[in-house]
């Protein structure tokens, strides 16, 4: 070994990231190795966010469950109840009617579009892209409108119920998302206009992060995460839940590389399913009867108002589920959804009474972050924030 | 009758406790002692071929003894199916099975969490530390006689 060289080699650096940086998303600490500029290895300290949701359903009733579970992940805060109340319907083994489930889907796609844009705008932040922060973010204000009008709430709606939903659409509501679904195709390409052929945008995203799908696999990834390496799988589609099966939509898959290039791509035309997935329900809303939202299973639902003025058996019903909640059988479930960022799976396990013995919440972002240290090391700090970008986690969703 | 119980029976007559099928939901108890064996029969064999292992929670059943237990859920991404696997450890006071990160890489954290929050140690796990909870935190939080506050 010469001079220069043996000159050259130094010992490697220790550099926190976060837990308060921008570009992590959340209070997301990341212990990184450095040697030079290259990363050795990057360990991802998370809890900070950790509010034990699901120790705390332990001690609720199943209803109480739901504004837990709209925290889970928030940016896509219906989407966890539409995952809860699947998982507590299938325990109960009952069925929602048509209405409700075309008015879910509806709503859930939106909000995938939402959640979408978010990771959009920040991603390309992250990476010095500065407009399609604004661009994004118009339109997520948009959704966020139509979810204040169906709810009452922007950002947790809370407008699922076990059994159907809290109440029906108001007036005025079909034709104003029919307004965004029809803008939104035309908005999508300004996104797409600044960044798909952006030379700076490709210099950062080709070829960083690329991952096998044999490793994607491997490694627990779901949703576009997984897609973005060609596995063709889609929850929707491949085992569908509250009538997808008659949504007519295709699943994109990323190219070759499987790189943060090809999960922009994936996520970027997941966007313009979503919107015609929204399309098609708008339709299948309008065929169905107004005010048929609820299971009429008394053991789940409240009986109507007048009932419970009018009659003792109504009113002794609409006492004992507020007072004990839902009573499922003893059983364990496992229901999972295909949310925004991947698989959200729910296992709960009821003894018979009414709250839950256990409930496991499979979050796709804390899946995904476990394998941060595989796709960073060796790459350039730089990239560490591309990595990051393109796992579109949430700390809240990593915690729980 | 579904494939993975068949191979489980087959391959493994004594591992297996039970089967429960429940609202279209199969639940395959097993002994916790070939745990790594009948995930790798499951992952490798060609009509089976759980590749992708969906999460693993830690389960407090007290005050039923064993009283611990460790839940897989499993898919499939050529059938499009799940199972989901069980296993109960017989030692109440300190909860063991091995780990099985060398068959699905992700079960590296789901077992982190397991540990953090259950008490439950995975033998041959490569990193098995807190994970949610700060390192110098004493107790399991998510066991049945942690209080949900006043701690």
């Amino acid at each position: 070994m010469n001079q220069t060289q043996a000159l050259q080699r130094t010992e490697t650096m220790q550099l926190n990231v976060g837990p308060s940086h921008p570009s992590t998303h959340g209070v997301l600490r990341v212990l990184v190795e450095l040697d030079g500029e290259l990363i050795v290895s990057a360990d991802p300290d998370i809890g900070f966010l950790h509010r034990g949701i699901e120790k705390m359903c332990e001690y609720r009733t199943y209803h109480k469950c739901l504004p837990l579970m709209n925290r889970v992940d928030y940016l896509a805060g219906e989407v966890n109840n539409f995952g809860f109340c699947l998982a507590v319907e299938k325990l109960l083994a009952i069925e929602v009617p048509k209405r409700a489930q075309y008015i879910r889907v509806m709503i859930v796609e939106l909000t995938r579009i939402a959640s979408h844009l978010f990771w959009l705008g920040t991603h390309g932040h992250d990476l010095g892209a500065m407009t399609p922060l604004f661009y994004c973010f118009r339109e997520r204000e948009k959704i966020m409108d139509l979810c204040e009008m169906a709810s009452g709430a922007r950002m947790f709606p809370l407008y699922f119920r076990i059994g159907g939903l809290a109440a029906d659409l108001p007036e005025g509501f079909l034709p104003a998302a029919a307004d965004f679904v029809k803008s939104f195709d035309k908005l999508w390409k300004d996104y797409d206009a600044l960044l798909t052929e952006n030379i700076i945008w490709k210099e950062r995203t080709v070829g960083v992060g690329a991952m096998s799908a044999a490793d994607a696999l491997d490694w627990g990834w779901s949703g576009p995460m997984a897609r973005g390496s060609g596995v063709d799988w889609d929850l929707r589609r491949d085992n569908p839940y509250s009538s997808y099966e008659e949504f007519e939509f295709v699943v994109p898959l990323g190219t070759k590389e499987g790189d943060t290039y090809s999960r922009y791509l994936v996520r970027m035309q997941e966007m313009l399913q979503s919107n015609r997935i929204v399309k098609q329900a708008l339709d299948k809303i309008a065929a169905t009867e107004p005010g048929d939202i609820k299971c009429p299973d008394p053991r789940v639902s409240l009986p109507p108002k007048e009932l419970v003025y009018t009659d003792i058996a109504a009113l002794i019903n609409h006492f004992k589920l507020i007072q004990e909640g839902i009573t499922p059988p003893a059983g364990e479930v496992y229901q999972a959804i295909e949310a925004p960022k991947g698989e959200m799976g729910f296992y709960i396990v009821s003894d018979g009474g009414p709250q839950p013995l256990r409930v496991k919440v499979r979050t796709p972002s804390f899946v995904v972050l476990s394998s941060l240290d595989k796709l960073a090391k060796g790459r350039l700090l730089s990239d560490l924030i591309a990595l990051i970008g393109t796992m579109d986690i949430v700390l809240a969703d990593v915690d729980r | 009758m579904n494939k993975a119980v068949a191979l489980l029976e087959e391959k493994f007559p004594e591992e297996v406790v039970e089967v429960v099928e429940f609202r279209g939901d199969t639940t395959i108890e097993v002994k916790p002692e070939r745990i790594v064996e009948i995930c790798t029969a499951l992952r490798d064999n060609h009509e089976t071929a759980f590749r992708y292992l969906s999460m693993i929670a830690g389960m407090d059943y007290s005050p039923a003894s064993p009283r611990f237990g460790v839940v897989y859920n499993l898919y499939c991404h050529k059938h499009h199916n799940r199972i989901t696997l069980r296993a109960r450890l017989a030692d109440d006071l300190a909860p063991a099975i091995d780990s099985v990160a060398t068959v699905w890489s992700t079960a590296i954290w789901h077992e982190r969490e397991a540990y953090d929050m259950m008490g439950i140690r995975f033998n041959g796990h490569p990193d098995l530390r807190r994970i949610l909870m700060p390192e110098d935190w004493v107790g399991h939080p998510q066991r049945k006689d942690y209080p949900l506050r006043g701690h």
